[in-house]
Parts: C-alpha cells; structure tokens; sequence
C-alpha cells in the first residue's frame, strides 16, 4: 500500500510547482494515500495482452494546412489578463539564480 | 406548471412578436435574483442581456427571424468563457480573468439567438461532486437547502430546476452533468466525447471532458444539442455529427434496454433501488424489453478515472503558472518562486490534491503502474461495454448510488467524496453519451435514472430518452 511520506510529498509539490502549507502537507499525506490505496486496485487486474487507450474520439492524425488564420484580434486583446506586458510580450520574474 | 413553455415555443413567440426577448430576459433575471439565497450563481449579465435582448427584438421587426433560440435566456457555468464578467471556473486563481474570445458553444447559441444571462456556480475547475470546492461559497440543493445540489455543475442543475432560465450549459468529465441533474431533480445530457466543441471551456481532464445541456425536458435538450453539436476548426478533437438531433422520431419501445446489474447491488441506496426498480416496472408494462445485463469490470472505472483524471489535471492546470492569467503573487523574486507560492496561494484544497496525485502517477517509476495500467483497464471497459452494445441497444440504471447528501456529510473524506461518482465515470471513460431523467417527479429528493446509448447514437439516446420521459411523468 502506497504511504506517502512528507518528503514524498514535498518532492511531488517540487515537481509540480506547488507550495503547500504545512497543514496541507500532514492533511494530505494522509488523504493521498488512501486514495492511492483505492485505485490500486487495478494492479491486480488481469489485462491480457490488451493495450492502452490515449483517447476515445476514434480519430487518427486530424491535421489542417499550415496557414495563418486571421480570427480578429489584437495581441493586445489578447494579453489583457497578463500581469505584466512589455512590447507586446509577457514579462516574468528573474530566471536564473 | 411550469415557469417557462419548452424552448422551440419561446422561440417562436419571439420570432412572431407574441412576446419578445427583452420581456424573456427580464423574467429570467428576477427569477435568478428572487432566488439569490441557493447560491447558483456567480455573476450575473443584466446589462450586456438587456442589450442583446433590444437587438434581437429590434432584428424580429426588421427581418422577422432571429434563430432557432431567439430570446432565449440561458446560464453557462462559470468554465465557459463568455464576454463579460469574469470568467472565474469558481477558482481564485481565475479571479479577475476576462475572457478575450467566447467558447464555441456560447458563439453556436447567440449565432441562434440565445442570451446568457448569468454564470453559474461549480467546484472550482469542476473537481467535485457537490460545489463543495467552489473557493466562493456552496450552491444548495433546490429541493432542501440543507442538502448540495450535486457537482460539478450544481449552480447549472439548480439555477434550471429553480427555472431562472429554461436551460443551462455545464461539463461532464466523471458525472458533473448527470450527478448534478440527478441530485436537483432536471435533465441532464452528456453527449458523445467530441460531439461538441471544446473551445473556450477550461480544461479538466481532456481524454474525458464533455459539454451538455441541463433541461426541464428531453425535447429542450435535443434542440440544444442540435445548436452546439459538430465539427470545429478550433477543436481538434471535434467529430462529424449526425443530421438531426431535434427532430426524434418514435420508435424506441422495439429497442432493447439491458440493466446493468452491477450498478443495482451493494451500496446502492434501498430509496434510489426502489425508485429505479418502479420506473422499471413502468417501462416493462409500456412495453420496453428490459434485460439483465452484466458490464462484469464497470466497477473499476472509478479506479481508473481516478489515475487518468488527475493525471490529466495535473497537464492542464499547469498553465495557471502566474505569468500569463489569473493570480500572481507579486513579492516573488524569481520565476520559480512567482510559479510555487502563485500555485500555492492561488489554488483551492481539491485542485491541489488532484495535481499531487497526478504528479505522482505520472512520475518516472511509477507511470507504468499507475497510469499505463488506468490505460489498459480503460480498453478493458470500452470492450466490455462493446460486448454489451452488441446484446442490448441500451443501457438503464441509477445515476448515482444515493439523493443529494447533506452539506458537509462528505466533505472531510475525499475518498467518499470520489465515491459519488462510481455510476457515472464509466460512460466518460468509454466516451458514450447518457442522460439523467428525473424518475420521482414530486416525490421527495429527486432521483435520476441514467440510459446510455453506444458512441455517436446521441440521436437513438435523445429519442428513447424522450418516450422514457414520457411514460415516468
């Protein structure tokens, strides 16, 4: 049965950009687990030599031609929910250490 | 009595002057503010309705015809991107979000004369079963305010039970159409996977995600399905429609129904396997042949929608990183810590514990068994139920194993909580439609009766659909 500690726990909110709190840490080390112990019960499903399912639309390789497409809007439109533009462009935080 | 005439009705009497669109939508928002202590509603349109409403009077005296919907009210749930108010998907993250572009499925109806009036309530990004996870504040059940209206889209399924629009648009990725319709005592109609475009709708988990209308009738249903349904060039994942989905026909009584057996055995609610048991009854005496049918592995499908969902969570929410829309924490220093404490601060309890789980099961040494395996067994029960399909035309059992809970009763075990939707994840996982009927019209909480159709036989379902309504009420 999977028993997620707390470093598990803060390596997976590492890996998912993720700050918890420390309630959210204890809260649901306890809760995941027990999912995770739920939906184990897959691993002992006998599945043959069945493959897996990506997705159900039955579609295969839907493509279009590569053009430009002009659907009316301005970049600026565009970018009214970033927090911070600067020549048309989204402005983020220092990168590098 | 009902508040409203069906939809195709108030169309008409828009289109031939008998009322108009702007006496519509000032119905619709009284009733949506006479009914403000629910909870169904997050923001509501008045000024851009009034004006839409003006222009399309202003177009019936002109040019005679403003579509099939003309002055139609109706509400979104609060994941569609609509101009307006915020586009919010009850997230805080979301707070202050202004859609740039509307969903397809928003552009489809005002192309035919609809109105949206509001933005209903949901758990926030549809993670839930009963609007619980909504970060602003919990929709009660219209039936008994002490009780949820269902999720995800429960603002949706109360808003249409309450009648503060003759229908609503919602999202289906395990059951938050059909659940919720259920729990609020309306039709809920979750369409084939990729009958309808995706465009504009914020994404959950996209192997699953579905968009449908909650109704008062199977009829409204049709005709609102026949507006959004079918190929998009902004939905890759969109399939070819079929011709007609209005115009139903009658002759499901020579179909063959089988009942699921394993939806009607352990931890099914004595009320519920009554109540569904007696509609049953019903249907076999108005001369439906209705078999037992064993799906023997359709248990599994909650197991499994629970890896692959959060799985695909963890995929789309990773966009909401601080940079580009919603919530930024503005202390940050560096892009690391702006994307973890934005992250942290600006998702609610679920989104977070849906993410971890499918970080988790998709981290190396884990993914394959975890999520391959969710993978496989999900071929295991698309060929279980096409095994089914080629014994039965369709499939009939309960919605969900209980009626609406209590406020609270799940909501310090999510495990429970995930529970809610076991009868439900199956026909997402599979990617056919289904539908929720109300079975006890004006007895008590409201029970839902589910049919499946198979894959694209959206049209066969909406007309069995239509004689079932009729022979239950």
């Amino acid at each position: 049965m999977a028993q997620l500690s707390r470093e598990d726990l803060l390596k997976l909110a590492n890996l998912a950009r993720l700050d918890l709190s420390e309630a959210e840490i204890s809260e649901f080390a306890a809760e995941i687990s027990e999912i995770l112990s739920y939906v184990e019960k897959l691993s002992s499903v006998d599945t043959g030599d069945l493959t897996p399912t990506n997705q159900v639309s039955g579609l295969i390789n839907v493509s279009r031609e590569d053009e430009v497409l002009d659907y009316g809007y301005e970049p600026l439109d565009l970018l009214k929910n970033v927090p911070e533009v600067e020549d048309n462009q989204l402005r983020v935080k220092r990168m590098i250490g | 009595m009902s508040i409203w005439d069906d939809i195709a009705t108030i169309a008409d009497g828009v289109n031939q002057s008998r009322t108009s669109a702007l006496s519509n939508v000032e119905k619709s928002l009284k009733l949506i503010k006479a009914n403000q202590d629910y909870s169904a509603i997050i923001s509501i349109l008045e000024e851009p309705a009034i004006e839409r409403a003006h222009k399309i009077d202003e177009l019936v005296k002109t040019k005679k015809n403003a579509g099939r919907l003309a002055g139609v009210p109706f509400i979104a749930k609060d994941n569609f991107l609509v101009f307006g108010p915020d586009t919010t998907a009850a997230s805080n993250i979301l707070k202050g979000f202004n859609a740039p572009y509307q969903a397809t499925a928003i552009e489809k109806l005002e192309s035919e004369g609809a109105i949206c009036v509001a933005k209903a309530n949901l758990d926030a990004f549809a993670h839930g079963a009963s609007t619980e996870n909504s970060d602003f504040f919990v929709t009660k059940n219209p039936q008994d305010n002490t009780r949820v209206p269902g999720g995800s889209s429960g603002g949706s399924a109360a808003a249409v039970a309450l009648e503060m629009a003759p229908f609503a648009l919602g999202t289906d990725t395990g059951g938050s159409i059909r659940q919720p319709a259920s729990f609020s005592g309306c039709i809920g109609y979750k369409p084939s996977y990729g009958l309808v475009s995706r465009s504009g709708v914020i994404a959950m988990a996209s192997s699953t995600d579905v968009i449908g209308p909650l109704t008062n009738s199977v009829k409204d249903a049709a005709l609102v399905l026949d507006i959004i349904a079918g190929k998009d060039p902004l939905d890759s994942t969109t399939i070819e429609r079929q011709a007609d989905y209005f115009d139903l026909g009658k002759d499901s009584t020579t179909k063959k129904v089988g009942l699921i057996n394993e939806y009607m055995g352990d931890g099914l609610d004595e009320e519920v396997k009554a109540c569904i048991e007696s509609s049953i009854d019903k249907l076999k005496a108005n001369g439906y042949e209705i078999v037992d049918i064993s799906i023997p592995d359709i248990e599994l499908a909650l197991a499994t929608y629970y890896i692959i969902c959060p799985a695909e969570i963890s995929s789309n929410l990773a966009r909401y990183d601080g940079q580009r829309f919603g919530y930024s924490y503005d202390q940050a220093e560096t892009i690391d810590d702006s994307y973890k404490k934005s992250r942290g601060l600006g998702f609610g309890k679920e989104a977070k514990r849906r993410i971890i789980i499918g970080t988790y099961v998709l981290s190396s040494g884990y993914y394959d068994a975890y999520y391959k395996q969710a993978q496989i067994v999900r071929t295991k029960l698309i060929n279980e139920f096409n095994d089914a399909f080629s014994k039965v035309d369709f499939l009939i059992g309960p919605v969900a194993p209980t009626s609406a809970f209590k406020i609270g009763e799940n909501t310090a075990n999510p495990l429970k909580m995930y529970l809610c939707d076991i009868m439900t994840v199956a026909a997402n996982m599979v990617g056919i439609p289904a539908i929720s009927i109300p079975a006890n019209k004006g007895k008590g909480l409201p029970i839902g009766l589910q049919l499946m159709a198979n894959s694209k036989k959206d049209k066969e379902l909406l007309s069995l659909a239509s004689s079932v309504e009729a022979v239950l009420s």
